[in-house]
């Protein structure tokens, strides 16, 4: 008897939650670390999707599934099949590791599964390996570090030595940044990969970019290692002689208290900074203030900007994975960064990218805007659809 | 490359090598001691820096967190002790690997819990400020620091170690814990003493390593290894070890940084699996 009602609970149960499906409901798999060094992007990008969503009071309208890809490939591939094949979804967002990315892109393309990147940036997945499901909301590292290698040449820097981790991202990084600049006509006098994850003194380095002798440095680093770095950068007190540019993630919004006044003046590129004086950023940061207490960083944006994605989509009437892959490169909109659309030659996003420096007012560290390069789009680097 | 330029990079290897004693002298002690693999030594370092932040946002005293991180780290691992390490003293060192290596996961997920997934930063007090001008160069002052530190805790481990009774007794067990039990010294006791102290220099290192890196969740893992590796290479449970090896590991990690950067990351790894080969009881073992 007891097994009866058991069983007859069960099946009342899967009916009830069967027939909710009968909405049309878009399932969403928000594919993010959710452990590890990388959880706190993961948590920024779901923030600022979540905050999306609600804003728009559209939270009936999807179904989110939850899972964990640290920051292990492996992982996330086993990860992005489940949620493709065992809960069924429509569409997959998320991504922050470029291993990740790299990892499920086959998968993701022979599925024909759409795939919102919104974060990872490694310039193949909008270049050589491109496909017409994988749609990128957030930057490619080409694209961070082209304009400011051309306009810290238009400042006057002639001899630049550059720094970063010794991994995909840092080596993409640097390479664009070098690219432009030496292109412009300057000159990289020296450059070190820094072994990633491992490195936790750079007061080698630094005296050896010192020992160069260069106009300024150009670096990339994030996360822990974007905090020591500063910090250290600050103690040698090396700002006057050698002065620090970089990727903008160096002085995100997110790390920036940690890493103190050793932050004020370091120049960055980045395609969002809070302190945009836009009608579309100011409701955004204050909703999102409001929400989670304090600023937002880049990452909450590209969140952000994937739930507009897809609710942009879901509007011009795409309710499937084929009708979703169709529609989700051609929304355009102003973003809080600036007015964004998605290149249908790459399906990476054609953004504003910033410079900014960072500076104290009354106290709390802020970014002040330097100069705004518009419109920055990828060439097509090998993609065809 | 001028001479400043080596000046400068000696002391920065001679600041990471007393960072990294700090850390393997407590590793190095609680295993020839106790003969117990702590793991989660590195996430006692990691309560260190993050106990002092919190002090030092509390009081507002750089020193106030000084103090009391250490002594907070060594209330954790007094906890540790008698609900975990003092049961597991006699199991097998599988079993003891897995449940330190679970701590530190539980230790991880509790800073999240605790204070987020965010980094966070701890001022230098404002007499460290600044630099310092030492032997023809400008070098931070709260490096220095982290060096007088290091040398300090060094030569007051040395004395007791090798002058005073205490010393003699903990020695004496490192040697042979039976002998020592039987003519009546309470090893147990010393054992929990010498843990007690070795958690604190964890929490110690984890204070004066925040100012510089910072507090973040993965500090904890990221320096187990080359604190594991100071340890083999110096020698398992010897002071002269311990002091050796962070000597060895930090120059070589820094100095190799400089000259060839492209092996910078495996130059200990290298230098572990020598001495693995020729002399696997490290360089200065405990027991001879």
């Amino acid at each position: 008897m007891h097994k009866f009602f058991t069983t007859v609970v069960i099946a009342a149960a899967t009916l009830v939650g069967t027939s909710q499906y009968a909405f049309a409901e878009t399932k969403v798999g928000l594919l993010l670390p959710r452990s590890g060094t990388y959880a706190v992007l993961g948590k920024e990008i779901e923030a600022g999707f979540n905050l999306a969503v609600e804003q728009a009071d559209r939270t009936g309208e999807f179904k989110i599934f939850n899972e964990d890809t640290e920051i292990k490939p492996q992982v996330g591939l086993a990860k992005a099949r489940k949620l493709v094949l065992e809960n069924e979804v429509d569409v997959i967002v998320g991504i922050v590791s470029s291993g990740v990315l790299g990892a499920i892109r086959d998968f993701m393309h022979n599925a024909k599964v759409p795939l919102i990147v919104a974060n990872a940036g490694n310039n193949e997945a909008t270049g050589k390996s491109c496909s017409p499901y994988i749609t990128r909301v957030s930057f490619s590292s080409n694209q961070l570090n082209r304009p400011i290698g051309k306009w810290m040449f238009d400042k006057g820097i002639r001899k630049v030595y550059t720094l970063a981790p010794d991994y995909v991202a840092g080596h993409q990084m640097i390479d664009g940044f070098t690219d432009a600049f030496t292109r412009a006509g300057g000159e990289v006098v020296g450059r070190e990969f820094t072994p990633f994850g491992k490195t936790k003194d750079f007061g080698p380095y630094l005296a050896k970019a010192k020992a160069a002798k260069p106009d300024a440095i150009f670096v990339f680093y994030a996360g822990g290692e974007a905090i020591s770095f500063v910090k250290q950068y600050g103690s040698f007190g090396l700002s006057k002689e050698l002065p620090l540019y970089s990727s903008g993630f160096l002085t995100s919004p997110l790390y920036v208290k940690a890493e103190g006044d050793a932050a004020i003046g370091i120049v960055a590129s980045l395609h969002y900074v809070p302190t945009l004086d836009t009608p579309e950023n100011k409701e955004f940061v204050e909703a999102f203030i409001a929400k989670e207490g304090r600023s937002p960083s880049e990452y909450a944006v590209q969140g952000y900007d994937a739930a507009k994605l897809l609710m942009g989509a879901a509007d011009a009437g795409a309710n499937d994975r084929a009708s979703l892959a169709e529609q989700l490169p051609k929304v355009k909109y102003v973003s809080p960064r600036g007015p964004v659309e998605i290149d249908l030659a790459t399906n990476n996003i054609i953004q504003n990218v910033y410079v900014y420096d960072t500076v104290t007012n009354g106290g709390e560290l802020t970014q002040k805007i330097l100069d705004t390069l518009e419109a920055v789009q990828d060439a097509p680097n090998g993609c065809t659809m | 490359m001028d001479a400043g330029f080596w000046v400068l990079q000696f002391l920065n290897a001679l600041q990471f090598s007393m960072l990294l004693f700090l850390l393997s002298i407590g590793l190095t002690v609680i295993f020839g001691l106790l003969h117990f693999v702590n793991l989660a030594h590195g996430a006692l370092y990691m309560m260190g820096a993050y106990i002092a932040v919190s002090t030092a946002n509390q009081t507002g005293s750089y020193w106030a967190a000084f103090v009391l991180a250490p002594l907070g780290v060594t209330l954790v691992g007094a906890i540790l002790y008698f609900m975990l390490i003092d049961r597991l003293r006699t199991a097998n060192p599988m079993n003891q690997v897995l449940v330190t290596f679970g701590l530190i996961f539980v230790f991880l997920d509790l800073v999240r819990i605790t204070w987020g997934d965010i980094a966070l930063g701890l001022e230098v007090p404002p007499s460290l400020e600044g630099s310092s001008y030492l032997l023809g160069v400008h070098y931070p002052t709260y490096r220095l620091f982290i060096i007088f530190v290091g040398t300090m805790v060094m030569a007051c481990l040395w004395l007791v170690l090798a002058r005073t009774q205490i010393g003699a007794m903990i020695r004496a067990s490192v040697e042979n814990g039976a002998m020592a039990s039987a003519v009546g010294i309470n090893v147990s006791r010393l054992f929990f003493g010498a843990f007690c102290v070795g958690c604190a220099l964890a929490g110690l290192a984890g204070v004066i390593a925040a100012p510089i890196f910072s507090a973040t969740t993965g500090m904890g893992i990221s320096i187990l290894i080359p604190a594991l590796v100071v340890v083999v290479i110096g020698g398992l449970g010897s002071l002269e070890g311990a002091i050796v090896g962070s000597l060895i590991v930090g120059f070589i990690e820094t100095i190799g940084a400089v000259i060839f950067p492209s092996v910078a990351a495996v130059s200990s790894y290298l230098l572990l699996a020598a001495i693995l080969i020729l002399r696997p009881k490290g360089l200065i073992p405990a027991r001879g």
